[in-house]
Parts: C-alpha cells; sequence; structure tokens
C-alpha cells in the first residue's frame, strides 16, 4: 500500500506542472490569428464569382497577416523570462452543463508558436506559388477559399487549450484536405482519392474522439491543465489506453502505418495542395499531438514503445515506396510518409525525443514544401506530365528549379550543412540513446532508412534534371515565373540553415524545454552513428547513381524484383485494406441485405399474402343475391333455436 | 280449440312465408310472404296471451303490426325505385352490390 502511494507519487512528481499565465499585452489578441484566414475563407467562398478577380490577393494576404502577427507574437514571447513563456488567453465558453465545462481559450507556449510560425510561414509561401500555379484555372478563388479555411482549421488544433477545441481543428483540417484533394473533382481518381483520404482518417478520428471521451470520464476535464494535471493519479491502464487512441489518431492524420493508404492517393489534388499538406499542416498534426499529449505518454512505456515502432515501421515502408515510384510527386509522398516517420520515432523515445522531433518538423517543413513546389512547377510546364520516366535534362531549361530543388535534395537526404543532416542525425542518435535491444533496432532501422532516402531522392534527382531528354514532342518546359520561383527560393535557403540554425548551440531544444520536460543530453556532431550514416548515404547515392545516372532510363518501366513490384504496388497497402476491411465488410452489407430482403420482408410478406388470399375467397360470398342471404339468415337463425333448445333440454 | 292449434296454424303459416321468401323471385310476392310470417308470429303471440290471461302478447303484436306498416311503407318505395330504375320486380336482377 505504502509502496503504490510512494510509486504514485514519484511518477505524479515527473510530469511538468506548468501552469500557463494569462495573456498579455500584444498577444491578448492571438485570435487575430484565426480571424485571419477564416476572414479570408469567408470572404472568398460567401463572396462568390464577384470575388474571382481580386480573390487570390486576399487569399494570400491573409496567411501573410497571420504570418506577420505570430512573429510579433513570437517576438513578444522571447521577451518573457523562459519559464513565463506558456500563456493563455480565454476566449469564451462554449460548453456549460453541469460539470462539463469547456472554455475555448488558446494556448500560446512554445511549442504552439513553432507551429504557427511554420504553418503562417510556409503556408503563406505556398499560397504565392499557388496563384502562378494556379492562374489558368477558373476556380481559382474557390480554391484559396479553402486553402484559408485549411490554414484555419490548423492554426486551432496548434493553439487550442483543451483537446475539444483541438478536435474542431483536427475535424476541420480532415475537411479541407477532402475539400483541396478532391479540387478537382470532375476526374474520378480525384474523387476517389479523396472520400479515400476523408474515410481513412475517420478511423484515427474515431480513435481522438474515444480519447477525448475517456480523458473526461476519467478526469472530469479536456483542458491540456486539467487533463495533465491529474495524470499522474491515473491507473496505467488508463494512461496506456489514453496513449494508444492518441496513437490511432496520430497515425490517422500523420499517414503512419497502418493508416497509411491515403497519403500517396492524396497526390491526386492540385500540388499546392500536397505542399501544404505535406510540410506545413496535416500530416504534422499528428506529431504535434503525440508531443503535445507528453504527459500522458510520459508515463506509459507501452504506449511509447508502440510509438517508435510505428515510426520505425513507417518510416522504411515510405522509404521503400518511394523508391521504386515512377510518379514524382507521389514519390516525394513516400518520403513524407518516411520522413514524419522518423519524427513520430523521436516523439515516442519520450522527453528525449519530442525537441528532436520538432526540429526534424519545422526542418522538413522547409526543404519538402521547396521540393513539392519544385515538383509543381516541372509539373505546370511538362504539360501535367508527372512520369519521371519522361522528364530528363531538365536541369538547363529550368535552372532556378533546378538549384532549389537540389539544395532541398541535398537536405532531405542529411548532407552536411543542409538542415536534414542536422535535424535527422539527432533522432537517429537519439534511437541509439534508449539503449537496450529496442534502441539498437529502432537505431539501425532510422540509419538504413537514411540510406534508402539518399537512393531514392537521388534517383529522383537523375530522373528528372540529368540523362536525355525523354520528354514528349509537344512539351516546351521553360522556367515558371518569379511568383513560382521566388517561394521556390526562399524555402531553399530555409532548407540550407534552419537545420544548423535550430539545432548548433541547442536553440530549439532549450526553447522547447519548459514545454517537452527534461532537457536531453546535448548531441554532438559527427557521432559514430552519424558517421554511418553519411557512409550509407554515400552508398544510397552511388547505387542510384549507377542505376539511374550512368545507364539511360527506360521510358517504360523495366521488370523487376519482386520487392520492385511490391513497392510499385506500395507494398499492399491497398490490397490488405481491400482484402481485409472492404471486401468482408461488402459481405456484411450484403447479407444483411440478404437477410432483410428474405427473413424480414419475406415473414411480413407472407403474412399480408395469406390474409390478402383468404379475404379474396372468402368475399366470393357476398353473391349479390338477397335469396341467398335470406337463406343464410333462416339457416342461422334455425340453428341458433336448435342450439337454445339443445342447452335447455 | 286448445293453444296447440294456434300454435301448430302459426307454424303452418310462418313456414309457408319462409319458403315464399325463399324460392319465390317477385318483390312484392316476398312482401306478402314477410307479412305472412309477421302474422303467423303475431296469431303465436296473441295465442299465448289467451292461454296465460296476460296482454303482454297482444301489446308486443301491436308493436309488430306498426313495425311492419314501416316496414311496408319503405320497402314499398325502395321497390318502386327498383322497377323505375330496373323494368323488373324481381330480386334476382337486383345482384349489383355484390363482390
Amino acid at each position: 500500500m505504502t509502496n503504490t502511494l510512494v510509486a504514485v507519487a514519484a511518477r505524479a512528481a515527473t510530469v511538468p506542472t506548468e501552469v500557463p499565465l494569462p495573456a498579455v499585452g500584444v498577444q491578448r489578441a492571438a485570435w487575430l490569428l484565426l480571424v485571419f484566414p477564416l476572414a479570408g475563407a469567408a470572404v472568398l467562398l460567401l463572396g462568390g464569382r464577384r470575388t474571382n478577380k481580386w480573390g487570390h490577393v486576399v487569399g494570400v494576404a491573409m496567411p501573410l497577416a497571420a504570418f506577420v502577427y505570430g512573429v510579433i507574437a513570437f517576438v513578444a514571447m522571447l521577451g518573457y523570462p523562459a519559464d513565463q513563456r506558456s500563456r493563455e488567453l480565454t476566449l469564451y465558453t462554449w460548453i456549460h452543463v453541469a460539470r462539463f465545462n469547456v472554455p475555448v481559450g488558446l494556448r500560446l507556449d512554445q511549442l504552439s508558436i513553432c507551429f504557427v510560425l511554420l504553418i503562417t510561414g510556409v503556408g503563406s509561401l505556398i499560397h504565392i506559388f499557388a496563384v502562378g500555379y494556379m492562374s489558368h484555372d477558373p476556380e481559382r478563388r474557390r480554391f484559396f477559399g479553402y486553402m484559408n479555411l485549411f490554414v484555419a482549421s490548423m492554426l486551432l488544433l496548434v493553439l487550442a487549450d483543451n483537446y475539444l477545441a483541438l478536435y474542431v481543428g483536427w475535424e476541420g483540417v480532415g475537411l479541407t484536405s477532402y475539400l483541396l484533394i478532391g479540387f478537382w473533382q470532375y476526374k474520378p481518381a480525384a474523387a476517389v482519392a479523396a472520400k479515400k483520404a476523408f474515410v481513412v482518417n475517420r478511423v484515427g478520428d474515431l480513435g481522438m474522439s474515444i480519447a477525448i471521451m475517456l480523458m473526461f470520464a476519467t478526469f472530469g476535464s479536456v483542458t491540456f491543465s486539467g487533463v495533465f494535471g491529474q495524470v499522474g493519479h491515473a491507473s496505467q491502464g488508463v494512461t496506456t489506453a489514453l496513449g494508444l487512441l492518441l496513437l490511432l489518431g496520430a497515425c490517422g492524420k500523420s499517414a503512419q502505418v497502418p493508416l497509411q493508404s491515403w497519403l500517396l492517393d492524396a497526390m491526386e489534388g492540385p500540388t499546392p495542395v500536397s505542399a501544404l499538406i505535406h510540410a506545413a499542416t496535416m500530416v504534422t498534426a499528428g506529431v504535434y499531438l503525440i508531443v503535445r499529449s507528453g504527459p500522458i505518454f510520459d508515463l506509459s512505456p507501452n504506449a511509447r514503445l508502440l510509438v517508435t515502432i510505428v515510426g520505425a515501421v513507417t518510416l522504411l515502408f515510405g522509404a521503400i515506396i518511394s523508391s521504386a515510384k515512377d510518379d514524382i510527386k507521389k514519390a516525394l509522398a513516400g518520403s513524407t510518409m518516411s520522413q514524419i516517420g522518423y519524427m513520430i520515432l523521436a516523439a515516442g523515445l519520450g522527453p528525449n525525443g519530442y525537441a528532436f522531433a520538432i526540429a526534424l518538423l519545422l526542418a522538413h517543413g522547409f526543404f519538402k514544401a521547396g521540393l513539392f513546389l519544385g515538383a509543381g512547377s516541372i509539373k505546370h510546364e511538362m504539360n501535367d506530365e508527372v512520369d519521371m520516366r519522361r522528364f530528363g535534362g531538365l536541369r538547363s531549361v529550368m535552372p532556378v528549379t533546378f538549384v532549389t530543388f537540389g539544395v532541398c535534395y541535398l537536405a532531405i537526404i542529411g548532407v552536411p550543412p543542409f538542415s536534414g543532416f542536422f535535424a535527422k542525425d539527432t533522432v537517429i542518435d537519439a534511437a541509439f540513446d534508449k539503449g537496450g535491444a529496442s534502441g539498437w533496432i529502432l537505431g539501425i532501422a532510422a540509419l538504413i532508412g537514411a540510406g534508402i532516402t539518399a537512393f531514392y531522392m537521388t534517383r529522383v534527382m537523375f530522373m528528372t534534371f540529368a540523362g536525355e531528354r525523354r520528354w514528349d514532342p509537344d512539351v516546351h518546359p521553360h522556367e515558371v515565373p518569379p511568383v513560382m520561383t521566388s517561394p521556390m527560393v526562399l524555402l531553399a535557403i530555409g532548407a540550407l540553415g534552419f537545420g544548423a540554425f535550430e539545432i548548433v548551440g541547442d536553440r530549439l531544444v532549450d526553447f522547447l524545454g519548459p514545454v517537452t520536460g527534461a532537457t536531453p543530453a546535448e548531441p554532438g556532431l559527427f557521432t559514430t552513428a552519424g558517421i554511418v550514416a553519411l557512409i550509407l548515404i554515400a552508398a544510397g547515392i552511388a547505387l542510384a547513381w549507377a542505376m539511374y545516372g550512368r545507364r539511360p532510363v527506360p521510358a517504360v518501366a523495366p521488370h523487376a524484383s519482386p520487392l520492385t513490384v511490391a513497392a510499385r504496388k506500395e507494398l499492399y497497402g491497398n490490397t490488405v485494406n481491400e482484402s481485409l476491411l472492404m471486401r468482408p465488410g461488402q459481405w456484411l452489407t450484403r447479407l444483411s441485405v440478404y437477410f432483410d430482403n428474405r427473413g424480414v420482408d419475406g415473414l411480413v410478406n407472407t403474412v399480408a399474402a395469406t390474409v390478402g388470399g383468404t379475404s379474396g375467397r372468402a368475399r366470393r360470398a357476398q353473391t349479390g343475391f338477397v335469396r341467398s342471404y335470406a337463406l343464410s339468415m333462416f339457416v342461422g337463425a334455425v340453428l341458433l333455436v336448435g342450439a337454445l333448445l339443445l342447452v335447455r333440454i | 280449440m286448445s293453444p296447440g292449434h294456434y300454435v301448430a296454424l302459426a307454424v303452418i303459416l310462418f313456414v309457408i312465408g319462409a319458403v315464399g321468401v325463399l324460392v319465390r323471385r317477385n318483390a312484392l310476392v316476398i312482401f306478402m310472404c314477410i307479412e305472412l310470417m309477421l302474422n303467423a308470429v303475431n296469431l303465436a303471440f296473441v295465442g299465448f296471451a289467451r292461454m296465460h290471461g296476460q296482454v303482454d302478447g297482444q301489446v308486443a303484436a301491436f308493436f309488430v303490426m306498426v313495425v311492419a306498416a314501416a316496414e311496408v311503407v319503405v320497402g314499398l318505395a325502395i321497390l318502386m325505385a327498383i322497377f323505375r330504375a330496373r323494368r323488373s320486380a324481381s330480386v334476382d336482377d337486383a345482384n349489383l352490390l355484390k363482390y
């Protein structure tokens, strides 16, 4: 008994019990962050066709305004001492019924401001790019309306100070991703992809909503401070259940195995949407959720272990898929899956990994947005062709795209001094630091992933920019206009320097420390694992050069090994879903329909037919002849009298 | 004359009337047969009243007569209407109200 109490007290003591202070000064206007993009969406979507001419200006101005405010709030935050930077702003009471009290508030702390700057900053650059990319689309105004709504939902997700408001943003992101993936809904593939993304996300949302219900049932509160303050007193079962349910939610939004299948199909949307989903919003939501719910995961080693396993499996899964895809956007999508796997893996390491997960997430935001915008400008110039076997030799015709794409390429594979080197190596180091067999397995998986990343990204580079020109005869690519190149240049600068900025000197780790708990040990650069990673990266580049740089690329995908075939089919993720979920579901519905038609309807119809048939025969007695009626009356009367006589005697 | 004779006569008259109702087609004849049955009953009422020395049966006979008179009025009116419409007094021809 005493031991248990001590254990509970000890566990409670490990939870960071930082209570946010009320927001003051310029931070009291934090609601502006939500209002700007929401107003943009309202004007563009409610304004109708009359806003067609200037709609894109509003669509770009609103995220930019939110970014400017985000920078101001960030500067104000830096003015406070490190332990007073977490600020809360209560907006209004949403629900107040008996014990159920949900005040809607915003929490501006070190974690959420990172996301605010990423979402609005990178988001604004993507909006600017989209002005050029969508310039020929008659529905550009509607597109910007949805994009603004997307940004607003994501900002609500990261700014909410309770799980219910977070869930509203969570669902808003799901809705707007559906609208944007299916933006060209007249294409059946786009419509199906949008539906698929929505349905797969619903599975994760189910975990989220049950987790919120469990929080309310256990703690009587859904606010972050309420839940984290009491989670130390909850039983091991409850914390593990909460951890697993939140992980399910994170898997859905962040496209982690086993809910990864929607991400590659989501490439049917316009390319700026892919950039926004993959770099700034949506898929980062799962990482945010796990890092934000750190106090829950800290108490459940089992849930954390599963998080790391999901991350490690996904980072290999995505990398393998990416290595065989000929569609440039799908190759990049697989790489997102893989990079998010690194982040989830880092987040699963607990306080030792949270800051590194966020560091990789921010660095990834720059180089992945740069890669997608580059892919978008190539697709734009190649008449919407995405097959890399029809590219080749674009280096000289699109020099700006080539350089920016190349910088982002060096960043993602982790070549020093680009940002991926710093951000990814710290994750690999942290995985090895976990210790024990699991630490070794996770670390080796992360190392192998780094090697495969180098292979598939080099493959993309060679197939797209080098070699002979395998274009269709009617394609005449040129460099895209400045409105599209300037965001790419800015993102490439971020991809070049941001990783060193945030990792060297532990800037981000120290900044996030009060939120993510214990500050991890300072990672050394060029550790053993880091050097092994560099060797593997060099091997990956060499292999890709041997296969795609030295030899000409065939215009049709050649026959290949079973692993390549499997990777081309996305490692049979869709087949598994179809055979395990879709077909049994169809059988179930068909069985129910059969039972309804034959069983329930059969019984009712039999009764009705019996009554109908009997009465049909019985009504023949009504002949219309008065004398036959009279006869039956007489017979009846005689029988009655006879019966009376019989009874009396 | 014993009461048995009255009852026997009443039964004979009633049976004649009943058979007439069942076998004849002409509506007028059927009416007359019904009158015959009613009066057979009246005869039985009066006979029994006399036998028991009470007036209840005789009162009942009057009631029957009154009702029979009303019935004949209504019935003949219906018969007239049917005859005008169909040129026939046969009850077998008026068989439209059926299944």
